[in-house]
């Protein structure tokens, strides 16, 4: 049984849990049918501010919308805000940008089994961001706060630790039962960003594989910016309905970029580039060679395209498809290990 | 004469022989993922993974590199969300978790967020919770592993990333966390350790063939407990080096990087 002795945290909360707020926001977010097809440019000129309170879908390296993060930083965004459950190459783009001033963390300077990244690491010991801790699952949880509509979610997790402490989640004890619980309040990013396998013109989008917490980040979410490795018509979303994610009316834009989620991982389509994530790596050793590497791939290119191409474009992206070990359909190769 | 085998070899064979068979686990990449196939390959076929990400019961063919990659989803039974799998060890079916490479002190609490005093500057940036934090605040056992010096086995966190037992007997359970859970094992690069019922306690219930008490003694910055009954660690047999050599991590990933 919990004690009675309340705990107290210390943590800044980047965004309140102003449901009401919300609400009008979304009262007033247009459900017109509308084709919300733009450019990558086109979609963060609009709808990515300097200040903004940014999310980023996926897990890491694993469909991400590395375009946006790399327009993020061509267009030199300044000052944002992040979330960051398990952010691994997002983070690491979003970081060599210096884009951003305050974060709420749960991993965002690990890339996994690839180490820790150089530059984060410099960068989250600069002093130049302002940090509150979280784990995965409360931040995963304040989304669906969010989506909830509701301000805040009683859990289980966060309780006893210097986690808590540097958190904003508070005590609180249970109506019902008395027991305590953190409560962590819902977070409403100002913009999120979600790379998808399938969308049409209005918005309407579906995930293939694990969705990490991006059905609850799509409706947290004030504005959507949505990119889709294909386009399709709305006929194909309406013959599957059932793996649809995301209805139109969440989405603000919709940029179709085949790769996207390049170097990463994009689960039934292609595998990581190992080569290439660890050209970034090696890169962030220093200020001075990722500044050459960021004129090279970042501010040295119009756009993802042109990105692609200095990676060796559609030919080295197919022998990124040939390392994938899920597919759809009825080209299904998955075969049991056992008879 | 048994086969010769690495220090990494020998940690995952341990590892894996801690994971009970039909039990459900969610697992980090890495050493304790290695640990997790190895076990479905000898003793434990029925040994349910899941992933923090979302994947639940994959066949899995290869290491993955992310909790969330392709690799994690191979043949599996459902592709949900990190909610999901976060609640299901929120509402207490999950058996076992399995974290890898962090700060540990003699409750079995983790640190893997920073080194220094002030975590808006800290001396060094560590990868964070994760997952951690929920995962060995909710799951019913946790398991660590990690290398075994004064530095991973210190006195006292930097930063509590991650319960243990926090301050000792009962001190979960006041936090609020939910009552029954708690560490479980740790596997180091010198014993097989789990924990005194009574205090709380980390004690080392089996030495790694050649390691002394004094080794562990030495390379560990609190006051280790040692069981009545401490034994020397089995090694691995032929066919559990064969399975993790062949089919596990036939690459090379885990067993040839440490």
């Amino acid at each position: 049984m919990s004690d009675s002795q309340m705990h107290a945290s210390v943590g800044a909360l980047f965004m309140p849990p102003d449901v009401d707020t919300a609400r009008r926001f979304f009262a007033n977010k247009s459900r017109v049918l509308t084709d919300k097809l733009v450019t990558v440019d086109q979609a963060v000129s609009r709808f990515v501010h300097d200040g903004d309170y940014l999310a980023s879908g996926g897990f890491g390296m694993v469909r991400i919308a590395t375009a946006v993060l790399h327009e993020i930083v061509r267009q030199r965004r300044k000052g944002l805000g992040l979330s960051g459950h398990t952010a691994t190459h997002d983070f690491e783009i979003l970081a060599a940008g210096r884009c951003f001033d305050r974060c709420d963390v749960a991993y965002v300077v690990g890339l996994e089994m690839r180490g820790l990244s150089p530059q984060a690491r410099r960068y989250m010991e600069s002093g130049c961001v302002q940090v509150t801790e979280w784990s995965n699952a409360s931040l995963g949880w304040r989304y669906k706060a969010a989506a909830m509509g509701v301000p805040f979610l009683p859990i289980r997790s966060l309780l006893g630790t210097d986690t808590f402490k540097y958190s904003a989640a508070k005590e609180i004890l249970c109506p019902f039962t008395g027991e305590k619980y953190a409560a962590v309040p819902a977070l409403y990013p100002d913009v999120g960003i979600i790379h998808v396998h399938r969308a049409d013109i209005f918005g309407n989008a579906q995930i293939d594989g694990i969705s990490v917490a991006d059905w609850d980040l799509a409706r947290a979410s004030k504005r959507l910016i949505i990119t889709t490795e294909r386009l399709v018509e709305t006929d194909e979303i309406r013959r599957a309905p059932e793996r649809t994610q995301i209805p139109y009316w969440l989405v603000d834009a919709v940029c179709v970029v085949p790769y996207g989620s390049y170097p990463g991982n994009m689960p039934f389509e292609y595998y990581f580039d190992d080569a290439h994530l660890q050209e970034w790596f090696d890169a962030e050793k220093d200020e001075g060679s990722l500044a050459t590497f960021l004129d090279k791939y970042i501010y040295g290119t119009a756009d993802f395209e042109e990105y692609l191409a200095l990676k060796g474009g559609e030919a080295h992206m197919r022998s990124l498809r040939a390392l994938e070990p899920l597919h759809r359909g009825p080209e299904e190769t998955w075969q049991p290990l056992t008879a | 004469m048994a086969a010769s085998y690495s220090l990494t070899e020998l940690m995952v064979c341990v590892a894996a022989r801690q994971l009970e068979d039909g039990r459900t686990a969610v697992i980090g990449t890495g050493i304790p993922l290695a640990a997790a196939m190895l076990a479905q390959r000898t003793q434990s076929p029925h040994l349910i993974i899941m992933f923090e990400a979302g994947s639940v019961a994959p066949e899995l063919i290869r290491l993955p590199r992310s909790v969330a990659d392709s690799f994690t989803q191979t043949g599996g039974l459902m592709h949900s969300s990190m909610n999901e799998i976060m609640e299901a060890c929120q509402r207490g079916v999950v058996d076992y978790t399995f974290l890898g490479g962090a700060q540990v002190d003699m409750y079995g609490n983790l640190n893997s967020t920073m080194v220094g005093t002030d975590i808006q500057h800290p001396k060094v940036s560590l990868p964070g919770s994760g997952g951690a934090n929920d995962l060995a605040s909710l799951c019913w056992k946790t398991l660590v592993i990690t290398p075994h010096d004064a530095r991973h086995f210190a006195a006292k966190l930097d930063f509590l990333t991650t319960p243990g037992y926090l301050t000792g007997p009962g001190a979960r359970e006041a936090a609020g966390l939910p009552p029954g859970t708690g560490p479980y094992k740790v596997i180091s690069t010198l014993a097989l350790m789990g924990y005194d019922p009574q205090s709380r306690r980390m004690r080392v219930e089996s030495l790694h063939p050649g390691v002394s008490v004094d080794d562990v003694r030495s390379n560990t910055g609190f006051d280790m407990l040692f069981a009545d009954n401490l034994t020397v660690t089995p090694e691995p047999s032929a066919e559990e080096l064969r399975v993790l050599r062949e089919e596990v991590d036939p690459a090379g990933m885990i067993i040839r990087k440490h």
